[in-house]
């Protein structure tokens, strides 16, 4: 063996970039001052910063009233939020006019929808079609028996006074687990090659896509019992229900139709070349393909319907909204901030709710990722 | 379920068609489908304190609910038996005709169009309303008729914004308004001084009044500028249910007048006084005719007590929202609220 002066036997620890590329400092030159106008912007930024924050904090709570606190506390000059009218108040914008001694019902349902909902929504646990079934056919039914009552021996309580987080939960629920598979059928059935449920489902579409949610809610509850046999009713949540389901379907089936066209013409023909029939084929190949690509339309479609919920006061159901509404005029709470209390708290509520909707469909874009993404 | 509601609603114009024939035998197609269902069914607000809003305990209560429980004692001996439907101003009369709700009492001020034109019947006034003006205690301001060229903050497209024209234009006073598209804006105009005036219905503004951080430092002014009678309403065509609303209403008065109260009325079962005998059931039967019992005004003053009573708990002087009697008061103390004799 020759001697060699030097060979290198291991590597040498990697050292640090030199602190003009990475560190505090570099950070702050590549991100925030890396020219004239970012300069500008930046200290425009830094700027409204300090003259936004140090009020809200004031508001929200420096001066803040909190919970537990009396209505005296929340009736003085320049007082922050007073958190003791929505701590006070909070089971009536959860359940609304529900009778206090069975809140326990909507409990077990509220506990029933997050046990069997959420096993559904981590791709991880297994038995999904069990799962499933459980959530879409027998969830439905002992959530309806529990909240009406009437039967088992369970007091009779009318959807007129169910209300609050449950009514705007229900009415999403059913809204948005309906809503997506109506809108494929009927995005399916608009390229249908049979003449007449391709004509039906446009004329669906392009009707309910041309009426305001507001005027079919109006309609629904002032056209819609002048129609009626005297006496008889339809209940105002099914209305509501049925409403929002078939308004937001149309939707979806628009979104989901956008979807398809981008699957290209071969993918069809393969599959017809594999011998797959049309249902195989739309299930199988189409569809997988096409929802994929629309997640974040459908998503915008689920918020929408969440937030549209709130438009239910129309045929006087009251809501999140409503109720909190109702309860800005409670006579017990009067001051000064009790309304703008109440609005920060029902925004709060439902932008937890779109916003843990909008960071799932996120996880799913990702887990769906096959290297389309741009 | 359809087919039987259906029968009901033949049977209810078969009644009605009855009750044509034979004036004295009271049936009441409404009061038949009430008493077979077991409870009133009753049209309210979405929430205006005093008059239907929900307390504390989320149980419906104010002025106007109380009517409602009136009722529900008259037919049921208990109050309790009402249901509520939340309405809002547009799918209210809606609601009536259509027969969701039995009983319509809803701060509905009574016109000559509604009553005449909407197939429906104003019971009586449960409450007299109308437009009045708020101003700071600080301002030293008596009358409505000293302000003359004070900023007035109106929401606009209103009567409110009409009435108040008309008023200063009649009074000869300098009409000068700042004016705000929405109700919370305007109270908030209000409170920041970008007026010396509010002006809006009275029961309202004392509404507004109670939310501000001091309620004491604002005075409603006296004059009442517009005639803005609320009052429940039924469906036109069922006398008979009509005439319980209505005595429903008056025996609340009645009893006011002759001094019946929710705690004395075991007592004044022996008075003998021939009026209260007969309010009370103890001599004559005026319940009957109506379809109820005998008792029937008994029940509606031991279970919600007179229209005084009902007013001061809801919105009378001791409560925030603290509206005097005024037009309210019965006749004899100076107000326009009248029964016509119980014989």
């Amino acid at each position: 063996m020759t001697d060699f002066a030097f060979v290198r036997s291991e590597m040498t620890a990697a050292q640090p970039a030199p602190n003009r590329s990475s560190g505090l400092v570099a950070w702050l030159r590549k991100n925030l001052f890396a020219s004239f106008s970012d300069t500008i912007l930046t200290l425009l930024g830094v700027l409204f910063l300090i003259w936004a924050i140090p009020p809200l904090y004031g508001f929200l709570i420096g001066r803040a009233v909190p919970p537990g606190g009396t209505v005296e506390m929340c009736r003085v000059e320049n007082v922050g939020a007073c958190w003791a009218y929505i701590a006070s108040e909070i089971e009536f914008f959860i359940y609304g006019f529900y009778p206090m001694a069975e809140y326990w019902r909507p409990n077990v349902v509220f506990a029933l929808l997050v046990l069997l909902g959420a096993p559904l929504l981590i791709p991880k646990v297994p038995f999904k079609v069990i799962n499933a079934v459980v959530f879409f056919v027998v969830f439905p039914v002992v959530a309806v028996v529990l909240l009406s009552g009437g039967s088992f021996g369970l007091r009779e309580v009318p959807t007129e006074q169910w209300g609050g987080l449950l009514v705007t939960l229900i009415i999403s629920v059913v809204g948005i687990s309906l809503s997506l598979p109506l809108g494929i059928l009927l995005a399916l059935g608009r390229q249908s090659k049979l003449p007449i449920i391709k004509s039906l489902c446009i004329a669906f579409i392009e009707l309910v896509r041309a009426v305001p949610l507001i005027t079919v809610l109006f309609m629904a509850s002032i056209m819609l019992p002048l129609f009626m046999p005297q006496g008889m009713t339809v209940d105002k949540l099914v209305r509501a229900l049925v409403g929002v389901t078939l308004f937001s379907s149309a939707y979806m089936a628009e979104v989901v139709r956008g979807g398809m066209q981008a699957i290209g013409r071969g993918q069809y023909e393969a599959a017809q070349a594999l011998g797959l029939g049309y249902w195989k084929r739309t299930g199988l190949i189409i569809l997988p393909q096409a929802l994929k690509h629309v997640i974040p339309g459908i998503v915008g479609n689920f918020i929408a319907l969440l937030k549209d919920t709130s438009l239910v006061y129309i045929v006087g159901m009251k809501d999140l909204l409503e109720a909190v509404k109702t309860k800005n005029d409670a006579i017990e709470w009067a001051s000064p901030t009790q309304s703008v209390t109440g609005y920060i708290f029902a925004a709060f509520i439902f932008w937890v709710m779109c916003f843990s909707i909008s960071r799932y469909a996120r996880y799913w874009e990702n887990r769906l990722n096959t290297g389309h993404k741009r | 379920m359809a087919k039987v509601l259906f029968s009901i609603a033949l049977a209810a114009s078969l009644g009605v068609a009855a009750t044509a024939a034979h004036a004295q035998t009271a049936t009441s197609a409404t009061l038949d489908a009430v008493k077979a269902k077991g409870y009133v069914q009753c049209g309210v607000t979405g929430g205006v304190p005093g008059f239907s809003a929900p307390d504390a305990n989320n149980n419906w209560t104010g002025l106007e609910v109380d009517f409602c429980r009136s009722l529900a004692a008259a037919i049921f001996n208990n109050p309790d038996s009402v249901r509520y439907t939340p309405l809002t101003s547009q799918e209210r009369f809606t609601a009536l005709s259509a027969g969701e709700i039995d009983v319509l009492s809803r701060t509905t001020t009574w016109t000559m169009s509604r009553d005449t034109q909407l197939g429906i019947s104003f019971v009586g006034t449960m409450f007299y309303d109308g437009q009045g003006f708020m101003v700071r205690k600080a301002d030293n301001i008596a009358s409505a008729l000293d302000l003359s060229g004070a900023a007035i903050c109106i929401e606009s497209g209103t009567t409110t914004e009409l009435n108040a024209a008309d008023y200063f234009a009649a009074n000869k006073l300098e009409f000068n308004t700042v004016v705000f598209v929405d109700q919370d804006e305007v109270v908030k105009a209000y409170e920041d001084g970008r007026c010396d005036v509010y002006t809006t219905d009275s029961s309202a503004l004392a509404a507004e009044r109670s939310k501000f951080a001091n309620p004491a430092d604002h005075i409603i002014l006296p004059e009442i500028i517009s005639k803005e009678p609320l009052g429940p309403v039924v469906r036109q065509g069922d006398s008979g249910w009509f005439n319980i609303a209505r005595w429903t209403y008056f025996a609340l008065l009645e009893a006011e007048e002759l001094g019946v109260t929710q705690a004395n009325v075991d007592e004044m079962l022996g008075s003998d006084n021939p009026a209260i005998k007969r309010l009370l059931g103890v001599e004559g039967d005026f319940g009957t005719p109506l379809g109820l019992t005998k008792d029937w005004a008994y029940q509606i003053i031991k279970h919600i007590g007179n229209y005084g009573e009902a007013y001061d708990r809801h919105v009378g002087p001791s409560t925030p929202i603290g509206l005097a009697r005024g037009l309210n008061a019965l006749w004899k103390d100076g107000g326009i609220q009248y029964s016509p004799p119980i014989r």
